[in-house]
């Protein structure tokens, strides 16, 4: 009987999106589906895990996983592993799920895959390397549970109509462990819709030159109306917009109707957050730039210039 | 303060890499370099001895090729360097990875271990956890700040809202975005210096390793070229780009 269980991250709106596809994923290779769900708000969780093929939702709402940085979460799951004996675990590909599964691997030694864009079975996962040119299939070897961090939206989330059993979580978490504490919270979210929900995307790079121009594509973002504005890694990093905004490897996935990429080359780790868009615009000074390779239409030359034209087009067309 | 920084020498960190025959990535005989993301903790670590006096030592694994990513680092500034090179590492997992340098880093006396996020080349942004772990130490990943206030690091740690900021008793690990220090470019100096410094050559034997815990568990069963759509089409900017790029909004029926 194989038992796949999903690490279900807590956050303010419920059980984190992602843990509802793997779910979905998890009841296509095992009779056993489970979730792990810890921090305040686990226990409601349990609704949407079970309607999306979860068992059982092992849960607690400890406020100590929310405070403490993924030391208690990891200790709670190794010591749930140890009990249940899933054979494999999966994870969404966001930084907590990444810190918790980092840790469970120390404690567990088994094998810990980053960056799966598919689960095959309980011991094969696929990949993409190269920015999606490459696709890879890894056999997982080594003591169970397979360990296996998902890029989010790799597969839809499908309800199956169940219900799940709540077992509740009473893990002791020794004081040791609770060492790294979140202080201080703060938000810096963008107005307008939420970059992952959002049906148009219009992200900026280098290419823009400097932070104020990010302003026109704001300005576009409204003029369309329903879009959200993302940002390359490399202009989160040089402080221009904060990490909310970022597309790429380490940021967000998004796969809207339309993106439109101003002033960005296409390094490899952007790539991997936007190529699922179902259409692709690229302006661009560099006729040469890898991300004309991806998109439906290139447009070469100075984003400043064809924006405004783009915003004025826009303008006019709407009733 | 004794900091250790985590650092990587990586394949044409600018380009792709290349696959071997073993589906291996290739990482003797091709150009290589200190991974840039490893360079933003190494200048993090540089400013907190900097501001606090200690000490910062670089730890690495590879091939012998790896030193240019040591001597990199050395000349920007860090004390000293240790390099595990085996071949029986090669195609290492993160588990193996995470073992040697934990083991590396137990040798000496640290208060704060810093790497990057993840790698340019692995990416897979977990090996620096799975080394907190081993070493029981807590961590701040993900930090665009790092501080040592009163003996207690200080991160502010990127979150998909806005950032946190996370307060952490020494010893710990902290991995550092982009965002948290410029990396400074060795002096003349600093290379001519670099050259003079101590690095320590290792073997998974000298750290007490057994060669069991080295198997990998991921093994590359097949490789494929994914299937893209072909690119679409390429125009001037001109008075028609803005309108066709409309035509696609409105294709799309998002205005």
């Amino acid at each position: 009987m194989a038992k796949v269980w999903v690490y279900a991250e807590v956050g303010p709106d419920g059980p984190h999106p992602a843990s509802l596809e793997l779910l979905t994923k998890a009841r296509s290779i095992a009779d056993t589906v489970e979730a792990v769900a810890l921090g305040p708000g686990a226990t409601q969780t349990a609704v949407a895990l079970g309607d999306h093929g979860a068992q059982t939702v092992f849960a607690s709402d400890d406020p100590v996983y929310a405070e403490y940085l993924a030391q208690p979460a990891a200790h709670a799951l190794v010591g749930l592993i140890e009990e249940h004996r899933p054979n494999m675990v999966l994870f969404a590909t966001t930084y907590d799920s990444r810190d918790v599964a980092g840790r469970v691997q120390a404690r567990t030694g088994s094998t810990l895959m980053s960056n799966a864009t598919d689960v095959l079975s309980l011991d094969r996962v696929q990949t993409q390397i190269f920015g999606g040119a490459t696709v890879v299939d890894v056999e997982l070897s080594g003591p169970d549970p397979k360990l296996v961090l998902v890029r989010p939206k790799s597969f839809p989330a499908e309800p199956a109509g169940g219900t799940a059993d709540v077992v509740e979580v009473n893990a002791e978490i020794p004081e040791d462990r609770k060492r790294a504490r979140r202080a201080e919270r703060h938000e810096e979210a963008a107005a307008g819709p939420k970059l992952e929900e959002a049906r148009v995307v219009i992200a900026g790079g280098r290419g823009l030159q400097d932070p104020a121009n990010f302003a026109i594509l704001e300005e576009l973002a409204s003029a369309i109306g329903s879009a959200a504005v993302g940002a390359t890694r490399a202009v989160v990093d040089a402080g221009w917009v904060p990490y909310s905004y970022q597309v790429g490897q380490t940021g967000k996935t998004v796969k809207p109707d339309v993106y439109i990429a101003v002033g960005i080359s296409g390094a490899t780790q952007h790539l991997v957050g936007m190529k699922g868009s179902k259409r692709i615009v690229a302006i661009n000074k560099d006729p040469d730039a890898p991300i004309f390779k991806l998109a439906d239409l290139g447009v070469v030359g100075d984003a400043l210039k064809v924006v405004p034209k783009l915003i004025e087009e826009i303008k006019a067309r709407k009733p | 303060m004794n900091l250790v920084v985590l650092v990587k020498y990586v394949p044409e960190p600018q380009g792709i890499p290349t696959l071997g025959e073993d589906f291996l990535v290739v990482r003797e005989g091709v150009e290589g370099a200190l991974d840039p993301g490893d360079e933003y903790a190494v200048e993090a670590a540089l400013q907190l001895v900097e501001a606090h006096g200690g000490d910062v030592a670089l730890v690495s694994m590879g091939p012998e090729g790896a030193m240019a990513a040591l001597r990199r680092g050395l000349s920007m500034g860090a004390d000293r360097g240790v390099l595990v090179t085996d071949p029986v590492l090669r195609g290492a997992d993160i588990l193996v990875t995470a073992r040697v340098l934990a083991a590396a880093v137990r040798r000496g006396d640290y208060d704060l271990v810093l790497a990057g996020v993840e790698s340019t080349d692995g990416s897979t942004g977990t090996l620096p956890m799975t080394v907190a772990e081993l070493l029981e130490i807590p961590s701040a990943t993900f930090a665009r700040k790092v501080e040592v206030i009163d003996g207690s690091l200080r991160a502010e740690r990127q979150t998909e809202a806005g950032y946190d900021v996370v307060e952490s008793p020494l010893p710990a690990l902290a991995t550092v975005t982009g965002s948290a220090a410029e990396p400074r470019y060795p002096t003349l100096k600093g290379i001519m210096q670099s050259k003079q410094k101590p690095v320590e050559q290792l073997s998974v034997a000298d750290l007490g390793l057994s060669t069991e815990d080295m198997e990998s568990s991921q093994q590359v069963a097949s490789v494929k070229a994914a299937t893209v759509k072909g690119p679409g089409e390429v125009i001037e900017a001109g008075d028609e780009a803005a309108s066709r790029i409309a035509d696609i909004l409105a294709d799309a029926k998002v205005i």
